[in-house]
């Protein structure tokens, strides 16, 4: 771990040159920025809250990198899974809350499992570049969420463009009162841990690797490169679909337009920096958690903007590209 | 509907037409040369931001949209050497370093938007940008004539721009490098041509035209910057490329498809009395490039060594 922890140096170097440029004071920042993720058990559970997102995408996307899909449509999946799992938790309403808690889920995670392989299909079928369809998909399931939540979807009093609430029974457990922290942030945990398993420790994700590695050697050995591309689209898909049924059932209890900051994005760089290993997403992930929450507090408290994250986040990532952390995903689709 | 009402309609397309295109045609066409050449830069969208806020704070403090302009292609050609250095130098992953590219270009753009400007904007001065030129007795002919003669020049160069930068692919010695650069690196290394610097070449012409595509928005299509105001046009030029063939007349006809369709949906929102909801509307264009890539059967002619880092032996 020694190149990514260089890697958040080199960023926050960056990032205080900036600060410092622009007129604040570097070290107050980052200090109030520390704070603001790490402060106090609520500020701990904001960061953990924030991570969860991206720690269930970044396990999802690191299938997909493994397997030499470029899946960017992480953002569009989550949007696709927040709405079925919401649907699902206005329409069945009188289940109880062991069968409408997995069953919203589930939903979610079909929903982004469909998206997802519907660019795989395209791939397939008609060898369209799946950077190109994410990225088209994406835009249009922020459309469609858009229109659903100003028409069809809209809450009954209709004052805002958002459904109504789900059911009370859908709802995640808390785990930490007082704080929202809930126990969405435990599944993607053991999310991470099922997607490690699936890639290193069994012979299909020793397939799917094959497919990224060489697709040529995998045919060659007699795997369905095909089949494993569509597979590990819809994984990824899925685990960002259950992202989003997680941020309705556990924080948001509604959809709503912008109901991600654009966790699918940098999703693509928490599964990147952490070498596409689920583990290793595990702290990428919280790390970006904590870099989004604590520049939000610093923004409160500090009056500096909070998008210096995204400086932080993409410097963080142009410097471990720069010290090699990524040489050993460097597969190919094409053969030299 | 009156026939009236619809030609003066399609004549309001039409105009919206080449300057929703004009922004994709700049981006487009470096990348072109950029993937001819190998590298893919899925970061468009981040170099575009930084284009689009060079040219606007320097035209800004300068009062030329020229010198914003001539600024914005310097920060691209940062930009370029920045990426070139990153993924032709240290090999490093293509995609690792463009998705870097979108966030540090929206964090930066943004933060300094933020610090510099934030306050300034009650008294702001309405900077000048290129406007429109009309061309005598041209831009009066009916139909076509504010379509395609009341354009500012940033629209006019276009075409020419696109024909520079076919010549250059397709008839110059240069442009034949590029070209082999990306179908087969080793060929190219073989017969004593300095693959890493035609990769670096073509990069910094990728990128140096990515920010002109994003300054055309803040000097030329409106004069003001906001936060994110290329709003996913880098992405739609990296779909451009691919439809286009990576082709530079490819690019420039996709372009224009673009932005006939962008054109057709702010102008139908604009027609009273239509019911369809305006997300089906904007959702058209990305629509309409699935379509495209699902009619369009034939695997694409991608060059074959694209995104493929080049290790001399």
């Amino acid at each position: 771990m020694a190149p990514p922890s260089a890697a958040v140096a080199v960023a926050l170097l960056v990032g205080g040159i900036l600060l410092l440029f622009a007129g604040y004071s570097p070290l107050k920042a980052y200090a109030v920025m520390w704070t603001g993720a790490f402060g106090s058990l609520n500020n701990l559970a904001e960061t953990l809250l924030k991570s969860t997102p991206l720690i269930l995408i970044g396990s999802g996307l690191a299938v997909a990198f493994r397997s030499g899909i470029w899946n960017i449509g992480a953002e569009g999946q989550l949007y696709a899974g927040a709405v079925a799992a919401t649907l699902a938790g206005i329409v069945f309403t009188g289940l109880p809350a062991f069968l409408l808690v997995p069953l919203v889920l589930m939903a979610g995670m079909l929903s982004g499992a469909i998206w997802g392989g519907l660019a795989g299909f395209l791939k397939v079928r008609f060898g369209a570049s799946e950077i190109v369809t994410t990225i088209m998909l994406n835009f249009l399931a922020i459309i469609a969420t858009s229109y659903l939540v100003t028409g069809p979807m809209i809450e009954a009093v209709g004052k805002f463009p958002q459904t109504a609430q789900i059911a009370d029974a859908a709802r995640l457990p808390r785990i930490l009162l007082p704080t929202r922290l809930h126990v969405g942030f435990l599944l993607s945990l053991g999310v991470a841990v099922a997607t490690y398993l699936l890639l290193f420790k069994s012979s299909r994700g020793y397939a799917l690797r094959t497919v990224g590695i060489s697709p040529d050697a995998a045919r060659y050995a007699g795997i369905n490169v095909g089949a494993g591309l569509l597979a590990a689209m819809a994984i990824s898909g899925g685990v960002a679909g259950l992202a989003g049924a997680v941020e309705v059932t556990g924080l948001t209890f509604r959809l709503y337009q912008e109901i991600s900051p654009g966790y699918g994005f940098d999703g693509i760089a928490v599964a990147l920096l952490a070498n596409n290993n689920p583990i290793g997403v595990i702290f990428t992930g919280i790390l970006f958690g904590a870099l989004r929450s604590g520049s939000e507090v610093m923004q409160m408290n500090a009056q500096v903007p909070s998008v210096l994250v995204s400086v932080i986040q993409g410097v963080v990532l142009l410097s471990a590209a720069a010290l090699g952390v990524f040489r050993i995903t460097q597969t190919n689709n094409q053969e030299e | 509907m009156d026939p009236l009402v619809i030609v003066s309609f399609l004549a309001a397309v039409l105009a919206a037409t080449w300057r929703l295109a004009t922004p994709f045609i700049y981006t487009s066409l470096g990348e072109v040369f950029s993937e001819r050449a190998g590298v893919l830069n899925i970061g468009l969208e981040g170099v575009m931001l930084i284009g689009a806020f060079t040219a606007f704070s320097i035209t800004f403090f300068t009062g030329s949209p020229v010198w914003g302009l001539a600024a914005a292609m310097a920060g691209g050609l940062t930009c370029g050497l920045l990426f070139a250095f990153l993924t032709v130098s240290l090999k490093a992953n293509q995609i690792v370093v463009g998705a870097a590219f979108n966030l540090v270009g929206l964090g930066l753009t943004s933060f300094l938007y933020r610090s510099i400007f934030s306050g300034r904007m009650e008294t702001a001065r309405e900077y000048a940008s290129f406007s429109p030129l009309e061309i005598p007795l041209l831009s009066r002919l009916p139909f076509f004539g504010e379509a395609l003669f009341q354009q500012n020049l940033m629209v006019y160069a276009t075409p020419f721009v696109v024909l520079a930068g076919a010549f250059v692919l397709y008839r110059t010695a240069f442009g034949l490098s590029v070209r082999s650069t990306g179908e087969h690196p080793r060929t190219v290394d073989a017969a004593g041509l300095p693959v890493g610097l035609i990769r670096y070449a073509s990069v910094l012409i990728g990128c140096a035209l990515a920010a002109v595509g994003g300054a055309y928005l803040t000097v030329a299509h409106t004069n003001q910057f906001n936060e994110g105001i290329t709003s996913g046009r880098g992405f739609i030029a990296l779909a451009v490329v691919v439809i286009g063939r990576w082709s530079p007349w490819g690019a420039f006809f996709i372009s224009l498809l673009f932005g006939f369709f962008y054109a057709l949906q702010l102008r139908l929102q604009a027609v009273s009395g239509i019911t369809i909801p305006y997300q089906f509307l904007q959702a058209l264009p990305y629509l309409l490039t699935l379509v495209v890539f699902v009619t369009l059967r034939k695997r694409a002619d991608a060059p074959s060594a694209l995104g493929v880092p080049y290790k001399s032996s």
